[in-house]
């Protein structure tokens, strides 16, 4: 069974899209869950709640708004044609965006998790020993949620790989730019090409299982190291 | 003479610190009190740890916080060494790493030499005994392991002040006995002052030279270690353990029966012989409960030491059926506790001569 050059585009446009989703997602992130972790404001509330609002909403929701925000009358859309970028919806760029938003909450709640789990007490000890809260975020309280960092890359890269609806609607499944391998295979079934989806699918199939798999042992290691 | 000056309000709903304090800028003062005293908080807010303290915090010549003239260092500017009462080292990083991490850090602000600090670090490790450890990571070490590592770690950075919490009251007491002759070790061979929190009368009796009773957050009584730990006022927050503290020497050895004799101002007691050479400087400690009294020379007893001395005071002691004796033996105090109607029976009264037994005595230092 070979695979045809549009889904081998549709694959390298996959990792592509995942690899830089995950890059962002993880600088972008770190400190927002930082800060849910360690503020006392009363903003955590509602911030935490707009965090995790993408891991209830259906992805066409979240598409919809994000065509509208980015199209040609939306407030982004508007800014980006100002600035001589054109509109992002249906490019990579848009797709991006939307993947970033889509797979927020994947990343920034175990990175929460890691950093609660921290305690006060090492921050404490660096601040004792010198370390000025910056200078201890990095010493200490990142290298400790390295962990939390791992998962929040591995759920990150697989939600995004798997992504579709939030493709479909922003991307606009346009092969070479924005079609990804969730949108071919619903592109051979439409087509009725079964062995191609075929193919796809239980590649994603196995790719899924195998990142799951991977989590499942890194946290079974950790258990015995603590 | 480079005193601390320690006046600080902090308050929380359920309970107010409010202390004002002038401690001798050497030695070990230990901050003493039952839990929710608020001893483990005075020593947090002296590192800056804890949030809306107000007050002075005066270490020598330095100023680390006073409220009246905006000055408030945060915790990483003040020259401090803190020890945890739990495992504090950093779990991510080696022995080594965790000693290097404040000294490379305090290196920078002081602008200390780094081969002085190397020197330091070197000494610290040889008097903590822990240059076997450095490879390790904190989870392959005993919890007393990890103790000593984390005040070698203190001291290296040769802090103007050594903050300890109950560095102790994790370990189990075979772990504590085996601290115990470094922490001793660290009061003799260190200039810096050291704060020393504890619940343990028996931890201050050894270690400390200036106590301080803290009871809900305010001073209840302060001085040199030999006067508050006698002083009756004492015996509640003290309970069992009180007792008087005496400064003396090993006035001669009995190889035969293996006891040495501790000479003091006031008498001397027989103790077991713990190998201390003639004309050591010891402290011992008589604990209240192993005195009982006698209005003539007991004979015939199997108690081996007995004191001449004068009652001093007669006070009420936590339970209604007992009371507190303090004699004067010489220059120093002895306590005893025995019930009131002991007290009756021998007609006992303030001025009085009578002869102390006691049961047993522990060195201490």
């Amino acid at each position: 069974m070979i695979l045809t050059p549009d889904s081998w585009q549709a694959i390298q446009l996959t990792v592509a899209l995942a690899t830089s989703t995950t890059v962002i997602l993880l600088i972008l992130a770190t400190p927002l869950a930082w800060w849910l972790s360690q503020t006392q404001s009363a903003w955590r509330a509602p911030v935490h709640a707009l965090v995790t609002l993408p891991l209830v909403l259906p992805p066409s929701v979240l598409g919809f708004y994000l065509l509208i925000v980015m199209g040609p009358q939306g407030p982004l859309g508007q800014l980006t044609q100002a600035m001589g970028w054109g509109v992002l919806s249906f490019t990579f760029t848009g797709l991006l965006i939307g993947s970033i938003l889509f797979s927020l909450p994947f990343a920034v709640q175990p990175l929460q998790h890691a950093f609660e789990a921290i305690g006060s007490r090492p921050m404490e000890v660096a601040a004792t020993l010198r370390a000025s809260p910056l200078d201890a975020f990095f010493s200490v309280a990142l290298p400790l949620a390295k962990p939390g960092m791992v998962t929040a890359a591995i759920l990150s890269f697989a939600h995004t790989v798997g992504e579709f609806g939030v493709v479909l609607m922003i991307g606009g499944n346009i092969p070479g730019k924005t079609r990804v391998v969730s949108t071919e295979i619903y592109g051979h079934v439409e087509a009725m090409e079964y062995a191609q989806a075929h193919v796809l699918a239980a590649g994603m199939l196995a790719f899924s299982f195998v990142v799951l798999l991977v989590l499942a042992l890194m946290n079974r290691r950790q258990r015995q190291v603590v | 003479m480079n005193s601390i000056h320690l006046q600080i309000q902090l308050n929380r709903s359920a309970f107010m610190l409010d202390v004002d304090l002038q401690l001798p800028g050497q030695g070990i003062s230990a901050i003493f009190g039952a839990s929710g005293s608020g001893k483990t908080t005075l020593l947090r807010a002296v590192a800056g740890l804890e949030k809306n303290q107000q007050g002075r915090i005066q270490i020598g010549a330095h100023i680390w916080q006073d409220t009246q003239q905006g000055i408030d260092l945060p915790i990483w500017q003040r020259p401090l060494g803190y020890v945890f009462q739990e495992s504090s080292l950093l779990p991510h990083l080696t022995v080594s790493e965790n000693l290097n991490f404040g000294l490379k850090r305090a290196l920078k602000t002081s602008g200390n030499v780094s081969s002085d600090a190397a020197k330091a670090l070197q000494a610290s490790i040889e008097l903590l005994g822990i240059g076997n450890l450095l490879q390790r990571m904190p989870d392959q070490l005993s919890g007393g392991e990890r103790q000593r590592v984390a005040i070698a770690r203190a001291i290296a950075m040769q802090p103007q002040l050594l903050l300890m919490d109950e560095p102790l009251a994790s370990l189990d007491a075979a772990r504590r006995q085996e601290i115990f002759p470094w922490l001793s070790k660290l009061r003799d061979e260190l200039k810096m002052p050291m704060l020393y929190v504890t619940h343990s009368a028996d931890e201050v009796a050894r270690l400390a030279d200036h106590l301080v009773v803290l009871e809900k957050g305010q001073v209840k009584a302060q001085g040199s270690v030999s006067t508050v730990l006698t002083q009756v006022v004492n015996p509640a927050v003290v309970g069992e353990d009180a007792g008087a503290l005496i400064a003396g020497h090993i006035g001669q050895v009995d190889t035969q029966w293996h006891l040495s004799r501790i000479d003091f101002e006031g008498g001397c007691v027989w103790m077991r012989d713990a190998g201390l050479p003639v004309g050591k400087a010891v402290r011992i400690r008589i604990l209240a409960r192993d005195v009982s009294l006698a209005t003539s020379e007991p004979q015939n007893t199997s108690i081996q030491n007995q004191l001449l001395g004068t009652i001093q005071s007669i006070t009420p002691d936590a339970h209604p059926s007992q009371v507190m004796v303090v004699l004067k033996c010489g220059a120093e105090e002895v306590l005893a506790r025995v019930t009131k109607r002991a007290v009756d029976e021998l007609g006992l009264q303030v001025g009085q001569p009578v002869w102390a037994q006691v049961k047993s005595v522990a060195l201490v230092a």
